[in-house]
């Protein structure tokens, strides 16, 4: 029993070459049947994503596997081995259990802590499970990857600070508004970035959205995209009143807002909090109004700054999470070698002659006038016995079976031996 | 009886420092610990105010020992109130110091109980107090998040978006559980200069004689009249309404301290 891990991702394969790779739809199914009819491979999961494709497999002996796998990967896909051999990775044994960890725990994403990887690693193995694809140690393996990606997201912070500018303006929302549903936004202008911000704002609750634009056709467009109301440019002023969230990315090039105009909005607004994000280069709105009451103004620099932080913040919290991997994998080494068969038939055999004991004991308490020589009797044949009924899983458990650990695993169970091990 | 007061005041000194290591760096754990210091604090407290209340017959607010531990009480049980409400993270860093701080000069000050002054003997007694200080106990909370804002505030403001100002809750949270324990706080001190009013009138014969205590409630009074009335014609919220409420606290302490301390009257424990 090898766990080998043969993948590519983001960093070692471009998108031209993952995307030939990938295993999408159809290709899952008849991909896992195919794998598992390698002569080597005993048990797999096929992870695949839009960063990565990685095939995660219980196999005999890794060295001969790596070259099955290789050959069924340029086949299934039509490939030539040499086109894609260059992408690929392998890990065997500890280093593939690591990869396996950090993989489910965000380590390894381009974006380090983004949090739909755990939801596609639960995927692929759920996938596999009920296709019966993976194996015992397979599915103890997935099962402490997903319970270590968890532990990480809870003990550390990878994932909590905003990494994009757009996800950056959605988080300081939520910090300055409780809620986003019963706010109203509005875009002024349009560009892609200022679009991510509103699609992630929407994504976040905020129903009420009003568009404007210099070109008023442009803003119809826009508002009916996000199922909102369009406002002829001139009149946003006036919209303010009523205005908890502004995004502006028009292409003036001076201030269309200034500190005296947005004083009079507060006002009329009876200084309910306004949020304003101006990712306009040059600026739009006059940075003075930030030192308005109840108003926050933030502009593209403020926001990368923002970001800047939180990445740093990431890299720190990831070495945290690092070190809660390599803790996880030694535990997992731990029972992983208990599987080993000796330590089984060993507590096997002194299971057995507790019980023995045991009994022995209670016969003799309850016999009257037992001589040294009859007692010597008995607790042979008792023995006798034991042993005669143990010899054989012994025999087995001792021989390199495929289906080894599955037999282990077996009279583990069966017999209640617990080897201390939180697994 | 006293071994309850000490054990309290060490539990709330332990929460106060969790309370504060849990500002620089929080877990879930640091966080259920700080509670479970706390509501361990408050059950040996409250049981110490009922001993006391049954040794002395009456409750147990007559001398200043007595007071200002009823006081701290008061603002444990509208903590536990506003966290189980509103879940707000690390309001116990902001409350807590202050608790522990008046339950310190409540043990520093003389504990016997004196036989009560016989004017003072009646169910008005009850009333009176139990108002005054859940009322001032929800200003003592707003005082709290109003700091809590100023600080979360100042984070946004300034562009420095740290830990702290992630664990810390919204702006527009804080601000309304200000205003809700003011609006809570304030028909609570209306009713306690209602009722000590009342309690003039049958005690001493006339609703109000300007004693100390009774001007500074009233001032108190009127702050708190300013804090709702600019909130709701002026739009006061936000940053103006917690530096209002801070400076609506200082008043109530006060009114509290000062007033028993410096000055004399029926409310200074001094016959």
């Amino acid at each position: 029993m090898n766990i080998l891990v043969t993948g590519l991702n983001h960093k070692t394969a471009p998108v031209e070459v993952r995307e030939k790779l990938a295993f999408d739809g159809e290709k899952l199914s008849k991909g896992l049947d195919a794998l598992l009819k390698l002569s080597e491979v005993k048990g797999g999961i096929i992870l695949s994503t839009c960063n990565r494709v990685e095939l995660y497999t219980d196999v005999n002996d890794p060295e001969k596997a790596k070259l099955q796998i290789k050959d069924f990967l340029a086949e299934f896909h039509s490939l030539k081995r040499e086109d894609m051999e260059k992408s690929l990775y392998f890990y065997i044994n500890e280093d593939a259990i690591r990869h396996i960890f950090r993989v489910a725990s965000s380590l390894d994403s381009m974006i380090v802590g983004e949090p739909q990887i755990l939801g596609q690693v639960k995927e692929a193995f759920e996938y596999a499970l009920s296709k019966k694809c993976t194996s015992v140690v397979l599915n103890k393996l997935m099962k402490k990857a997903i319970s270590v990606a968890k532990r990480v997201r809870t003990e550390t912070r990878i994932a909590e600070n905003a990494v994009s500018i757009s996800y950056a303006a959605v988080e300081l929302a939520k910090k300055i508004f409780t809620r986003l549903d019963d706010k109203t936004f509005i875009l002024l202008g349009a560009g892609e970035m200022a679009e991510l911000a509103v699609k992630h704002l929407i994504n976040n609750g905020v129903k009420n959205v009003v568009v404007a634009n210099r070109t008023y056709e442009r803003a119809v467009e826009l508002a009916r995209e996000f199922s909102g109301r369009a406002v002829p440019f001139d009149t946003f002023k006036e919209e303010m009143e009523h205005i908890d969230i502004v995004i502006c990315s028009t292409g003036a090039p001076t201030y269309i807002l200034h500190k005296k105009e947005m004083q009079q909005i507060m006002k009329r607004r009876k200084h309910k909090p306004v949020f304003i994000i101006d990712i306009s280069v040059p600026r739009n709105i006059d940075p003075a109004i930030n030192d308005l009451d109840n108003v926050y103004l933030y502009d593209v620099d403020d926001l990368q700054t923002v970001v800047d932080a939180n990445i740093l913040e990431r890299r720190k919290e990831a070495a945290r999470a690092e070190e809660i991997v390599l803790e996880e994998v030694e535990k997992f080494k731990k029972w992983l070698n208990s599987l080993d068969a000796i330590p089984t038939i060993v507590a096997l055999r002194s299971r057995a002659e507790e019980i023995k004991r045991a009994e022995l004991n209670r016969l003799l308490n309850r016999l009257q006038g037992v001589d040294d020589r009859q007692k010597q009797l008995i607790e042979y044949a008792m023995t006798a016995l034991v042993n005669k009924l143990l010899h054989p899983p012994t025999v087995v458990l001792k021989e390199d079976r495929e289906d080894r650990d599955i037999l282990i695993a077996a009279i583990k169970t069966l017999y209640n031996l617990e080897d201390g091990e939180d697994g | 009886m006293i071994i309850l007061f000490e054990l309290a005041l060490t539990l709330y000194f332990a929460a106060t420092i969790v309370g504060i290591l849990e500002l620089f760096r929080s877990s879930k754990a640091t966080e259920r610990f700080m509670l479970l210091l706390t509501a361990t604090g408050f059950v040996l407290h409250t049981a110490n105010i009922i001993v006391r209340y049954f040794v002395a017959g009456h409750i147990p607010i007559t001398n200043m020992h007595e007071a200002t531990s009823f006081f701290s009480w008061c603002i444990v049980l509208i903590f536990f109130y506003v966290e189980y409400r509103y879940k707000v993270g690390l309001l116990g860093s902001f409350i807590m110091p202050l608790v522990f701080l008046l339950m310190l000069s409540s043990s520093m000050l003389p504990r016997e109980i004196k036989p009560l002054n016989p004017i003072l003997e009646s169910y008005w007694l009850g009333i009176h107090t139990l108002l005054a200080f859940l009322g001032d106990a929800s200003f003592a909370m707003a005082a709290g998040i109003g700091l809590m804002y100023l600080v979360q505030e100042r984070f946004v403001k300034r562009k420095h978006l740290g830990s702290l100002f992630q664990r810390l809750p919204s702006l527009q949270m804080l601000d309304e559980i200000n205003y809700r324990l003011i609006s809570i706080g304030f028909p609570l001190l209306t009713l306690a200069i209602i009722t000590g009013a009342l309690w003039a009138e049958s005690a001493l014969g006339s609703y109000w004689r300007w004693d100390p205590k009774e001007v500074w409630s009233l001032i108190t009074w009127f702050i708190y009249v300013f804090v709702l009335h600019a909130r709701l014609r002026q739009g006061w919220r936000g940053r103006k309404a917690a530096y209002l409420s801070i400076l609506g606290f200082g008043a109530v302490l006060f009114t509290f301290f000062g007033v028993n301390l410096l000055l004399k009257g029926f409310h200074a424990f001094v016959k």
